[in-house]
Protein backbone atom coordinates (compact mmCIF):
# COMPACT_ATOMS: atom_id res chain seq x y z
CA UNK A 1 0.00 0.00 0.00
CA UNK A 2 1.38 3.81 -1.00
CA UNK A 3 0.07 5.80 1.67
CA UNK A 4 2.87 8.67 1.12
CA UNK A 5 0.91 9.69 -1.65
CA UNK A 6 -2.10 11.91 -1.61
CA UNK A 7 -5.61 11.12 -3.15
CA UNK A 8 -6.14 13.49 -6.43
CA UNK A 9 -9.35 15.54 -5.91
CA UNK A 10 -10.58 17.31 -9.40
CA UNK A 11 -13.42 18.58 -7.26
CA UNK A 12 -14.04 20.02 -3.93
CA UNK A 13 -14.60 16.92 -1.28
CA UNK A 14 -17.79 18.98 0.24
CA UNK A 15 -21.11 17.07 -0.48
CA UNK A 16 -24.54 18.34 -0.47
CA UNK A 17 -26.03 15.20 -1.52
CA UNK A 18 -26.43 12.39 0.70
CA UNK A 19 -26.21 8.30 -0.16
CA UNK A 20 -29.77 6.83 -0.21
CA UNK A 21 -31.56 8.63 -3.29
CA UNK A 22 -33.63 6.68 -5.30
CA UNK A 23 -32.52 6.97 -8.55
CA UNK A 24 -31.81 4.29 -11.01
CA UNK A 25 -28.12 2.48 -11.47
CA UNK A 26 -25.63 4.73 -13.44
CA UNK A 27 -28.16 7.85 -13.44
CA UNK A 28 -26.52 10.97 -15.02
CA UNK A 29 -29.02 12.95 -13.49
CA UNK A 30 -27.86 12.22 -10.06
CA UNK A 31 -24.20 13.08 -11.00
CA UNK A 32 -25.58 16.09 -12.47
CA UNK A 33 -26.82 17.71 -9.43
CA UNK A 34 -23.65 16.39 -7.62
CA UNK A 35 -21.55 18.53 -9.58
CA UNK A 36 -23.87 21.73 -9.46
CA UNK A 37 -24.27 21.39 -5.84
CA UNK A 38 -20.37 21.36 -5.01
CA UNK A 39 -19.86 24.16 -7.45
CA UNK A 40 -22.89 26.41 -5.60
CA UNK A 41 -22.10 25.84 -2.38
CA UNK A 42 -24.56 25.45 1.05
CA UNK A 43 -26.22 28.73 0.07
CA UNK A 44 -28.62 27.81 -2.74
CA UNK A 45 -32.44 27.04 -2.92
CA UNK A 46 -34.02 24.65 -5.53
CA UNK A 47 -36.98 24.77 -7.55
CA UNK A 48 -37.45 21.27 -8.82
CA UNK A 49 -41.15 20.71 -11.32
CA UNK A 50 -42.20 17.41 -11.94
CA UNK A 51 -39.04 15.73 -13.35
CA UNK A 52 -37.09 12.88 -12.28
CA UNK A 53 -35.51 14.84 -9.76
CA UNK A 54 -38.94 15.30 -7.77
CA UNK A 55 -38.45 11.44 -7.25
CA UNK A 56 -35.06 10.84 -6.94
CA UNK A 57 -34.87 13.05 -3.90
CA UNK A 58 -37.26 10.97 -1.90
CA UNK A 59 -40.80 11.00 -0.20
CA UNK A 60 -41.66 13.30 2.60
CA UNK A 61 -40.28 13.83 5.22
CA UNK A 62 -37.00 12.62 3.92
CA UNK A 63 -34.80 14.45 1.51
CA UNK A 64 -31.50 13.08 0.06
CA UNK A 65 -30.11 17.42 -0.33
CA UNK A 66 -28.81 19.26 2.11
CA UNK A 67 -30.68 22.40 0.45
CA UNK A 68 -33.66 23.65 0.91
CA UNK A 69 -36.04 22.78 -1.99
CA UNK A 70 -39.32 23.87 -3.76
CA UNK A 71 -41.27 21.49 -5.37
CA UNK A 72 -43.42 23.26 -7.67
CA UNK A 73 -46.16 22.91 -10.74
CA UNK A 74 -45.06 21.44 -13.81
CA UNK A 75 -44.75 24.34 -16.26
CA UNK A 76 -43.66 26.78 -13.78
CA UNK A 77 -40.14 26.04 -12.98
CA UNK A 78 -38.73 29.41 -13.83
CA UNK A 79 -41.33 31.30 -12.42
CA UNK A 80 -41.18 30.02 -9.31
CA UNK A 81 -37.61 30.64 -8.98
CA UNK A 82 -37.90 34.03 -9.69
CA UNK A 83 -40.77 34.31 -7.02
CA UNK A 84 -38.12 32.97 -4.60
CA UNK A 85 -35.78 34.96 -5.64
CA UNK A 86 -37.95 38.26 -5.54
CA UNK A 87 -39.24 37.10 -1.89
CA UNK A 88 -36.09 36.28 -0.37
CA UNK A 89 -34.61 40.00 -1.94
CA UNK A 90 -37.65 41.39 0.09
CA UNK A 91 -36.04 39.62 3.21
CA UNK A 92 -32.80 41.46 2.56
CA UNK A 93 -31.21 38.15 1.21
CA UNK A 94 -28.93 38.57 -1.79
CA UNK A 95 -26.43 35.89 -1.64
CA UNK A 96 -28.29 32.76 -2.33
CA UNK A 97 -28.19 31.57 -5.58
CA UNK A 98 -31.76 30.21 -6.72
CA UNK A 99 -31.28 27.76 -9.29
CA UNK A 100 -34.37 25.87 -11.01
CA UNK A 101 -33.52 22.56 -11.59
CA UNK A 102 -35.83 20.97 -14.52
CA UNK A 103 -36.06 18.00 -16.46
CA UNK A 104 -36.34 18.34 -20.55
CA UNK A 105 -39.87 17.93 -20.28
CA UNK A 106 -40.12 20.82 -17.87
CA UNK A 107 -37.92 22.52 -20.35
CA UNK A 108 -38.02 22.15 -23.59
CA UNK A 109 -41.86 21.37 -23.69
CA UNK A 110 -44.07 22.37 -20.44
CA UNK A 111 -41.92 25.09 -19.01
CA UNK A 112 -41.14 26.87 -22.13
CA UNK A 113 -43.39 29.60 -21.36
CA UNK A 114 -42.37 30.25 -18.33
CA UNK A 115 -38.72 30.31 -19.21
CA UNK A 116 -38.94 32.35 -22.07
CA UNK A 117 -40.81 35.21 -19.70
CA UNK A 118 -38.17 34.96 -17.32
CA UNK A 119 -35.37 35.39 -19.68
CA UNK A 120 -37.45 37.84 -21.31
CA UNK A 121 -37.32 40.23 -17.63
CA UNK A 122 -33.94 38.77 -17.41
CA UNK A 123 -35.02 37.60 -13.45
CA UNK A 124 -31.94 36.97 -11.27
CA UNK A 125 -31.73 32.85 -11.45
CA UNK A 126 -29.90 30.37 -11.89
CA UNK A 127 -31.98 28.01 -14.52
CA UNK A 128 -30.21 24.12 -15.10
CA UNK A 129 -32.29 21.68 -17.46
CA UNK A 130 -30.69 18.59 -17.51
CA UNK A 131 -31.34 16.59 -20.95
CA UNK A 132 -32.20 13.02 -21.01
CA UNK A 133 -33.99 13.02 -24.48
CA UNK A 134 -37.67 12.03 -23.49
CA UNK A 135 -40.22 11.76 -20.46
CA UNK A 136 -38.26 9.49 -18.40
CA UNK A 137 -40.02 9.66 -15.17
CA UNK A 138 -43.46 8.64 -16.14
CA UNK A 139 -41.61 5.87 -18.61
CA UNK A 140 -40.18 7.23 -21.17
CA UNK A 141 -42.88 9.21 -23.87
CA UNK A 142 -40.89 11.37 -26.16
CA UNK A 143 -40.23 15.18 -25.63
CA UNK A 144 -39.07 17.65 -28.13
CA UNK A 145 -35.67 16.99 -26.52
CA UNK A 146 -35.39 13.27 -27.94
CA UNK A 147 -33.37 12.87 -30.98
CA UNK A 148 -34.49 11.69 -34.78
CA UNK A 149 -34.85 8.28 -34.50
CA UNK A 150 -34.71 7.12 -31.22
CA UNK A 151 -37.41 4.86 -29.79
CA UNK A 152 -39.54 6.00 -26.80
CA UNK A 153 -43.07 4.01 -25.70
CA UNK A 154 -45.16 6.90 -27.79
CA UNK A 155 -42.31 6.25 -30.65
CA UNK A 156 -41.93 2.57 -31.24
CA UNK A 157 -39.83 1.11 -33.73
CA UNK A 158 -42.61 1.24 -36.69
CA UNK A 159 -42.99 4.81 -35.91
CA UNK A 160 -39.96 6.20 -34.30
CA UNK A 161 -39.78 9.81 -33.98
CA UNK A 162 -38.96 12.04 -37.15
CA UNK A 163 -37.96 15.49 -36.49
CA UNK A 164 -34.91 15.93 -34.99
CA UNK A 165 -34.00 17.43 -31.04
CA UNK A 166 -35.04 21.66 -30.66
CA UNK A 167 -32.40 23.72 -30.11
CA UNK A 168 -33.02 25.02 -26.83
CA UNK A 169 -29.77 27.09 -26.90
CA UNK A 170 -30.51 29.14 -29.90
CA UNK A 171 -34.09 29.07 -28.44
CA UNK A 172 -32.43 31.28 -25.38
CA UNK A 173 -29.66 33.00 -27.15
CA UNK A 174 -32.25 34.47 -29.40
CA UNK A 175 -33.29 36.16 -25.35
CA UNK A 176 -29.98 37.99 -25.44
CA UNK A 177 -29.83 36.56 -21.28
CA UNK A 178 -26.10 37.02 -19.98
CA UNK A 179 -24.64 33.48 -19.65
CA UNK A 180 -26.19 30.08 -21.98
CA UNK A 181 -23.66 27.04 -21.17
CA UNK A 182 -23.66 23.11 -22.35
CA UNK A 183 -22.18 20.69 -20.56
CA UNK A 184 -22.13 17.01 -20.22
CA UNK A 185 -21.64 14.98 -16.84
CA UNK A 186 -18.47 13.29 -19.04
CA UNK A 187 -16.72 16.52 -18.40
CA UNK A 188 -17.16 17.25 -14.27
CA UNK A 189 -14.74 19.84 -14.57
CA UNK A 190 -16.09 21.63 -17.21
CA UNK A 191 -19.25 21.40 -15.47
CA UNK A 192 -17.89 22.41 -12.37
CA UNK A 193 -16.39 25.97 -13.80
CA UNK A 194 -19.44 26.79 -15.61
CA UNK A 195 -21.61 25.90 -12.67
CA UNK A 196 -19.27 28.69 -10.80
CA UNK A 197 -19.16 31.32 -13.28
CA UNK A 198 -22.99 31.31 -13.66
CA UNK A 199 -23.27 31.85 -10.01
CA UNK A 200 -21.34 35.18 -10.15
CA UNK A 201 -23.57 36.30 -13.04
CA UNK A 202 -26.52 38.64 -12.56
CA UNK A 203 -29.32 37.96 -14.36
CA UNK A 204 -30.60 34.99 -16.24
CA UNK A 205 -28.66 32.00 -16.96
CA UNK A 206 -28.85 29.20 -18.56
CA UNK A 207 -26.90 25.61 -18.16
CA UNK A 208 -28.19 22.44 -20.41
CA UNK A 209 -26.38 19.38 -19.09
CA UNK A 210 -26.48 16.26 -20.99
CA UNK A 211 -27.50 13.32 -18.26
CA UNK A 212 -27.68 9.81 -19.75
CA UNK A 213 -30.61 7.32 -19.06
CA UNK A 214 -29.84 3.89 -18.60
CA UNK A 215 -33.42 2.95 -18.22
CA UNK A 216 -34.77 4.88 -21.06
CA UNK A 217 -32.19 4.62 -23.05
CA UNK A 218 -31.39 1.05 -22.89
CA UNK A 219 -27.97 1.05 -22.62
CA UNK A 220 -26.01 -0.42 -20.10
CA UNK A 221 -25.21 1.75 -16.98
CA UNK A 222 -21.81 1.44 -16.52
CA UNK A 223 -21.82 3.06 -19.86
CA UNK A 224 -23.25 6.32 -18.38
CA UNK A 225 -19.92 8.08 -18.24
CA UNK A 226 -18.57 6.91 -21.85
CA UNK A 227 -22.24 8.16 -23.59
CA UNK A 228 -21.56 11.31 -22.43
CA UNK A 229 -18.49 11.63 -23.29
CA UNK A 230 -18.94 10.35 -26.73
CA UNK A 231 -21.88 12.58 -27.25
CA UNK A 232 -19.30 15.32 -26.79
CA UNK A 233 -16.29 13.74 -29.10
CA UNK A 234 -18.57 13.17 -32.13
CA UNK A 235 -20.16 16.60 -32.01
CA UNK A 236 -23.93 15.95 -31.81
CA UNK A 237 -23.39 17.54 -28.42
CA UNK A 238 -21.68 20.46 -28.85
CA UNK A 239 -20.23 21.83 -25.17
CA UNK A 240 -19.73 26.18 -25.86
CA UNK A 241 -20.79 28.69 -23.98
CA UNK A 242 -23.12 31.63 -25.30
CA UNK A 243 -22.25 35.46 -23.61
CA UNK A 244 -25.56 37.85 -24.21
CA UNK A 245 -26.61 35.88 -27.54
CA UNK A 246 -24.05 36.70 -29.62
CA UNK A 247 -20.39 35.80 -28.10
CA UNK A 248 -20.03 31.86 -28.94
CA UNK A 249 -17.20 29.97 -26.89
CA UNK A 250 -16.21 26.31 -28.13
CA UNK A 251 -14.79 25.30 -24.70
CA UNK A 252 -14.09 21.57 -25.83
CA UNK A 253 -12.10 21.63 -29.27
CA UNK A 254 -12.04 18.09 -31.29
CA UNK A 255 -8.92 17.13 -32.39
CA UNK A 256 -11.20 14.60 -34.59
CA UNK A 257 -14.73 14.04 -34.61
CA UNK A 258 -15.59 10.68 -34.29
CA UNK A 259 -18.36 9.01 -36.49
CA UNK A 260 -21.53 8.75 -34.85
CA UNK A 261 -22.19 5.08 -35.14
CA UNK A 262 -20.32 3.67 -32.23
CA UNK A 263 -22.52 6.15 -29.86
CA UNK A 264 -25.76 4.58 -31.32
CA UNK A 265 -24.88 1.44 -31.33
CA UNK A 266 -24.33 1.09 -27.71
CA UNK A 267 -27.60 2.30 -27.04
CA UNK A 268 -30.88 -0.40 -27.17
CA UNK A 269 -32.85 2.66 -28.51
CA UNK A 270 -31.18 3.19 -31.88
CA UNK A 271 -30.76 -0.48 -32.58
CA UNK A 272 -33.56 -0.55 -35.39
CA UNK A 273 -32.07 2.26 -36.93
CA UNK A 274 -30.64 1.38 -41.11
CA UNK A 275 -27.51 2.59 -42.73
CA UNK A 276 -29.18 5.22 -44.89
CA UNK A 277 -31.00 6.62 -41.71
CA UNK A 278 -27.59 6.49 -39.89
CA UNK A 279 -25.80 8.45 -42.63
CA UNK A 280 -28.74 11.29 -42.72
CA UNK A 281 -28.11 11.38 -38.94
CA UNK A 282 -24.36 11.76 -39.43
CA UNK A 283 -25.21 14.74 -42.06
CA UNK A 284 -27.27 16.24 -39.84
CA UNK A 285 -24.65 16.23 -37.16
CA UNK A 286 -22.07 17.94 -39.87
CA UNK A 287 -24.74 20.30 -40.44
CA UNK A 288 -25.28 21.54 -36.81
CA UNK A 289 -21.71 21.55 -35.82
CA UNK A 290 -20.44 23.31 -39.25
CA UNK A 291 -22.97 25.76 -38.20
CA UNK A 292 -21.84 26.09 -34.96
CA UNK A 293 -18.14 26.68 -35.82
CA UNK A 294 -18.90 29.31 -38.33
CA UNK A 295 -20.61 31.19 -35.30
CA UNK A 296 -17.74 30.69 -33.40
CA UNK A 297 -15.42 32.12 -35.74
CA UNK A 298 -17.78 35.14 -36.49
CA UNK A 299 -17.84 36.15 -32.61
CA UNK A 300 -13.88 35.77 -32.66
CA UNK A 301 -13.48 37.80 -35.42
CA UNK A 302 -16.19 40.35 -33.73
CA UNK A 303 -13.66 39.83 -30.68
CA UNK A 304 -10.72 41.66 -32.98
CA UNK A 305 -12.33 44.85 -34.23
CA UNK A 306 -11.94 47.43 -32.49
CA UNK A 307 -15.39 48.91 -32.56
CA UNK B 1 -13.28 12.23 4.31
CA UNK B 2 -16.17 10.08 5.75
CA UNK B 3 -19.75 11.13 6.51
CA UNK B 4 -20.35 11.74 9.90
CA UNK B 5 -24.24 11.60 9.56
CA UNK B 6 -26.27 8.59 10.83
CA UNK B 7 -29.21 6.97 8.91
CA UNK B 8 -32.64 8.03 10.89
CA UNK B 9 -36.21 7.09 10.76
CA UNK B 10 -38.66 9.54 11.39
CA UNK B 11 -41.68 8.35 13.14
CA UNK B 12 -44.79 10.45 13.96
CA UNK B 13 -46.11 9.79 17.29
CA UNK B 14 -49.25 11.83 16.98
CA UNK B 15 -50.44 14.23 13.83
CA UNK B 16 -48.88 17.07 16.06
CA UNK B 17 -45.69 15.78 14.87
CA UNK B 18 -46.24 16.25 11.75
CA UNK B 19 -44.74 19.92 10.19
CA UNK B 20 -47.53 21.97 8.79
CA UNK B 21 -46.44 21.86 5.19
CA UNK B 22 -44.53 19.17 3.44
CA UNK B 23 -41.04 19.92 4.43
CA UNK B 24 -38.46 17.66 4.62
CA UNK B 25 -36.72 16.39 8.22
CA UNK B 26 -34.24 14.01 7.55
CA UNK B 27 -32.04 12.53 4.94
CA UNK B 28 -32.70 9.73 2.97
CA UNK B 29 -29.90 7.38 4.55
CA UNK B 30 -32.30 5.36 6.16
CA UNK B 31 -32.80 4.02 2.65
CA UNK B 32 -29.94 1.15 2.47
CA UNK B 33 -30.50 0.66 -1.59
CA UNK B 34 -27.12 -1.72 -1.30
CA UNK B 35 -29.92 -4.74 -1.99
CA UNK B 36 -30.97 -2.97 -5.12
CA UNK B 37 -27.57 -5.08 -6.51
CA UNK B 38 -26.44 -8.04 -7.53
CA UNK B 39 -22.86 -7.67 -8.60
CA UNK B 40 -20.45 -5.53 -6.25
CA UNK B 41 -17.53 -3.38 -6.97
CA UNK B 42 -14.44 -4.97 -5.17
CA UNK B 43 -11.29 -2.60 -5.00
CA UNK B 44 -7.60 -4.13 -5.72
CA UNK B 45 -5.71 -1.88 -3.37
CA UNK B 46 -2.70 -2.99 -4.67
CA UNK B 47 -3.09 -1.28 -8.23
CA UNK B 48 -4.85 1.68 -6.98
CA UNK B 49 -2.77 5.03 -8.29
CA UNK B 50 -5.12 7.41 -6.23
CA UNK B 51 -6.29 9.31 -9.28
CA UNK B 52 -9.74 9.61 -7.37
CA UNK B 53 -11.96 8.65 -10.85
CA UNK B 54 -13.85 6.29 -8.69
CA UNK B 55 -15.30 8.57 -6.40
CA UNK B 56 -16.08 11.39 -8.80
CA UNK B 57 -17.68 9.66 -10.69
CA UNK B 58 -20.05 7.36 -8.58
CA UNK B 59 -23.62 8.56 -8.64
CA UNK B 60 -24.63 6.93 -5.31
CA UNK B 61 -21.91 9.24 -2.77
CA UNK B 62 -20.56 5.37 -1.49
CA UNK B 63 -16.98 5.77 -2.67
CA UNK B 64 -15.26 7.46 0.27
CA UNK B 65 -11.66 7.95 0.85
CA UNK B 66 -9.84 6.74 4.31
CA UNK B 67 -6.20 7.03 4.81
CA UNK B 68 -6.19 8.52 1.13
CA UNK B 69 -7.62 5.10 -0.27
CA UNK B 70 -11.35 4.97 -1.86
CA UNK B 71 -13.25 2.54 0.45
CA UNK B 72 -16.98 1.80 -0.80
CA UNK B 73 -20.01 1.47 1.27
CA UNK B 74 -21.53 -1.72 0.58
CA UNK B 75 -24.66 -0.06 2.08
CA UNK B 76 -25.44 2.43 -0.49
CA UNK B 77 -23.65 1.10 -3.30
CA UNK B 78 -26.26 0.04 -6.08
CA UNK B 79 -23.75 -1.61 -8.53
CA UNK B 80 -24.18 0.39 -11.36
CA UNK B 81 -20.20 -0.61 -12.07
CA UNK B 82 -18.91 2.68 -13.42
CA UNK B 83 -16.47 2.93 -11.53
CA UNK B 84 -15.33 -0.26 -12.52
CA UNK B 85 -15.34 0.76 -16.21
CA UNK B 86 -13.82 4.01 -15.38
CA UNK B 87 -10.85 2.89 -13.69
CA UNK B 88 -7.67 3.59 -15.31
CA UNK B 89 -5.90 0.67 -14.16
CA UNK B 90 -8.80 -1.70 -14.02
CA UNK B 91 -8.32 -2.31 -10.72
CA UNK B 92 -12.18 -2.82 -9.38
CA UNK B 93 -13.76 -5.53 -10.30
CA UNK B 94 -17.31 -6.28 -10.69
CA UNK B 95 -18.44 -10.01 -8.43
CA UNK B 96 -20.95 -12.02 -7.78
CA UNK B 97 -23.32 -10.71 -5.08
CA UNK B 98 -23.20 -13.94 -3.00
CA UNK B 99 -26.67 -14.57 -1.53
Amino acid sequence: MKKEKKMAFSLPEEELMNSGHLACQGCGAALAMRYVLKALGQKVVLCIPACCWSIIDGQFPYSSLDVPIFHCAFETAAVSASGVKAGLEMVGDTETTVVAWAGDGGTFDIGLQALSAVAERNDNILYVCYDNEAYMNTGIQRSSATPYGAWTTTTPVKHFKERPKKDIDAIMAAHRIPYIATASIGYPEDLFRKAKKAKEIEGTRFLHIYAPCPTGWKSRPEDTIKLARMVVQNATFPIYEIEWGEKYTLNIKLKEKKSISDYLKIQGRFRHLTKKEIASMQEEVDRKWERLLSLVNSSREKDQIPS
Amino acid sequence: MRKKKRAQKIVFKSEKDVPLMAMSTGTMLHNKTGAWRNIKPVIDLDNCIQCGICWKFCPDVCIFVEDELPVIDYDYCKGCGICAEECPTKCIAMVEEEK
